[in-house]
Formats: structure tokens, sequence, C-alpha cells
């Protein structure tokens, strides 16, 4: 497969919204890289960012994993109360073919922003440490970007606040340990999605292995 | 910033006989039929991808008529069973004197759904015939278009959470409505068609039609 005929040309760097071709001049860390056509955002090296970017992962890890168990919200209404954790949320459209929902909002707002930290986790760790890239972490990182659109823990955190005005008048209204987790989480996952160069991580992942 | 200024003209990787890799952005030489780096499969345009936009576009738009006319919030107090609509719902909520709400909900479900539709068929006829509308701006409105669609799943999650929290035994009980499926169906689906647009044509447009002739 490597021995096929086309080489790569790494002298050229093309916009991958608009097909602009450049000359690859690699910026200096903290500078960037810019399509001058549309302004798409081509190269941002940052010094110290693949280390950041783990301890970022791990936190937003421990974040999830602790968002979705402990209580998030609770409800009372006179002597009536109720206490929901994030799964429950995600887990409410349990009637008949809307289970098909629950699971979609589950997988949205939990288990895929948990699965691109774990794929990011597994890409990442061995670039850092300057080891040859782990097996199959080109299609690990390929499988984390189409996810990106996907992974929708920010929108869920808006959609808490939408819902806790509709029915603040309705009911008092609690907030959980959980709700904090998540809301941090949520920093988290936007602070680690702009920190990643994704050309600097693919420039990586397509060096040959070094003995 | 300037650093990836070239002199003059800005060229496209096709009339440099180049190609790059949708996903990795590894530029490989035209003819080439997947990228060594990703995997990933490496085509020059995506001639089909107009047609799988258009069929996602209209199954999105099927789906979003059902969630506009089934209830989306079924609220069973002590004696009675309420069932909202998604307008019927913003409404209620502008009676009630929550302007603010009422309006996030409107723009969020009907305002922003109702213009990504025309925005993706717009982008997708503009590709395809002489469009008064600058490429740049157009690559804005995708950009948007692509940015904003995910952000309507929200009424979904108000939906789920609503329904999980206010489980109250007797007292009131709120649960999703037919609505809450369609809608969700509705918002993935032009997700999809924003994402298989090529927003690449948007820039191959003019050499499209010089190469047309005088066809009209
Ligand atoms: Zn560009
Ligand atoms: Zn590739």
């Amino acid at each position: 497969m490597s021995a096929s005929a086309a080489n790569p040309r790494e002298d050229l760097i093309v916009c991958p919204k608009c097909d602009a071709a450049y000359a690859l001049v690699r910026p200096a860390p903290g500078e960037r890289a810019v399509c001058h056509r549309c302004h798409t955002v081509l190269i941002t090296p940052r010094r110290k960012a693949g280390v950041q970017i783990i301890a970022l992962s791990f936190a937003i890890l421990v974040l999830i994993t602790a968002a979705a168990i402990f209580p998030f919200l609770s409800v009372s209404v006179g002597g009536a109360r109720n206490t929901v954790s994030v799964l429950d949320a995600a887990l409410a459209f349990s009637d008949g073919p809307l289970i098909v929902l629950s699971l979609t909002t589950a997988a949205l707002i939990i288990f895929i922003p948990l699965t691109r930290v774990l794929l990011s986790l597994y890409v990442l760790i061995p670039i850092v440490l300057d080891k040859p890239p782990a097996r199959h972490a080109a299609q690990a990182f390929r499988l984390a970007e189409a996810l990106r659109p996907w992974s929708m823990a920010e929108i869920f955190a808006i959609g808490c606040a939408v819902a806790l005005v509709k029915i603040s008048d309705l009911a008092e209204v609690g907030f959980g340990p959980a709700f904090w987790l998540f809301a941090g989480l949520v920093v988290l996952v936007v602070v680690q999605d702009n920190f990643l160069c994704r050309w600097s991580v693919w420039n990586a992942l397509g060096k040959p292995a070094k003995s | 910033m300037e650093r990836a200024r070239q002199a003059g003209e800005i060229l496209n990787a096709r009339d440099l006989g180049v190609v790059a890799c949708t996903r990795c952005a590894q530029v490989w030489p035209i003819g080439t039929r997947a990228c060594n780096r990703c995997g990933h499969r490496v085509y020059h345009r995506d001639v089909k991808s107009l047609q799988r936009v258009w069929a996602l576009w209209l199954v999105g738009l099927m789906c979003y008529i059902p969630a506009n006319l089934y209830p989306m919030l079924r609220t069973r107090t002590l004696l009675t069973v309420q069932e909202s609509t998604i307008v019927g719902g913003a409404i209620e909520l502008i009676e009630y004197g929550s302007v603010g709400v009422a309006l996030i909900i409107l723009i969020a479900s009907v305002a922003i759904p109702l213009a990504k539709f025309m925005a993706i068929a717009f982008l997708a006829i503009s590709v395809t015939r002489p469009s008064t509308v600058s490429k740049n701006q157009r690559q804005l409105l995708y950009e948007v278009v692509e940015y904003i669609g995910r952000w309507s799943m929200i009424d979904i999650f108000v939906v789920a959470i609503l329904s999980s929290l206010v489980q109250l035994n007797v007292l009131v009980a709120i649960s999703p409505g037919p609505a809450s499926l369609f809608f969700a169906l509705s918002v993935i689906f032009t997700m999809l068609s924003a994402q298989a647009f090529d927003s690449r044509m948007i820039w191959d447009a003019q050499r499209w039609r010089k190469g047309k002739k005088d066809h009209e």
C-alpha cells in the first residue's frame, strides 16, 4: 500500500472549504495560517498544545462520567419531589417508538462526547510522547473528526437553561452536583476543540513510524 | 497570518493538478483513489453530492411538517390533559409573560429550521446556475448553516429535561409527544444534507459556467 505510485505533495496545502492551493509555509508556534479566500484557519500550531489537550481530555472524561451519574436537577411542588440525572433526562422518551429518540439523545449528550475524548487520547498520547502513532490512529482521528458535529453537550446545557425558565413558576427547582460538573464540562469541551490544530495532528500521523 | 500567501491570483487545487483529501487535507496528485494517510476516499468533485443534498433535504422537510402538526408536549395535571405543539407552546409562554423564552423557542424551532431549508436549497441551486450572490457570501452562508444546524436540537433537549423532571405523581406530569421524534429526525436529516454539500463547488461555479458556453 505504501509503495503505491502516488506520492503526497508535501509542499502544498489546500483549503478544505474552498479548494484554494498554497505553497506550504509552516507558521511558527502561536501564529496562524489562514486561507486568503474564505478565511478558514488552516494551521494553528501551539507549543505544548498536545499535553494541554491530553490534560483537558482526562478532565472531560472524569466530568462526563460524574455528570452522567450524579443527581442533575431536582424539582418540587408542594410535597412531591423528583430528582433526575443527565441519563434520566436522555432516557425520557421511553414511550413506544420514542425509545429511538432516547437512545439518540443519550448518544448526542454523553456517548459521542465520551467517544471523541477516548479517541483523541488514543491518538494524541503516542504523538506527545514522541512514539510512533498508535495502530489505526489515522482512522481513529478521522472518526473523532466525523463525530464532531454530533457532540452536543453544550447545546444540552443551553436546553437546561430554557427548561428551567419554563418551569420556574410551576415548581421549585434545585441544582444537583452534576449540574455544576456539566457546566464545567461544556467549557472544557469547547476549549479543547479550539486548542486542537488538526493539521499538526494529521501531519504527525502521516510520519512513518520511527525505529 | 500572512504565511500562506502566494503571489498574484489564488489558484484552485484542480488547476495545479492536485486534489486534497476532504477528511485530513493531505494533498495528492489528481487521479489518486484513496488517501494513503487516513484511508478516506479522495474525489476531485463529488458529482453525486447534489443529489444527496436534495434527497436528505427533502426527507428533512417531510419530517418537519408532522413535527409542527403533532403535539410536542403532553402536560397532565390533576384534572386536565393538555397537549401543545411547538408554536402553540410558544404562544402559551407569551400569554404567561415569558416572552424571552418564547422567542428563543420560536427562533430555534421555527425560524432557524425554515431559514436552513431555504439556505441549503439556495446554495444547491446557486452552484448550478449564475448567481448574483458573491462566492464569499455563499461560503459564509454555508458555514452559518453548518454551525447553526446543530442548535435546533435544543428543543428536543428541553422536552427531554422537562419530561424526565416533571414527573410528580398525581400532581403534574409532562411527557413527550410524537412531534419530538419527527423534529429530531428533521434536524438530523438537514444536518446530513448540509454535510453532503461540497462547499468547494461554490468556488467552481464560475469555471463551470464558462465551460458550458452559450447554452442559454
Ligand atoms: Zn479557503
Ligand atoms: Zn486523508
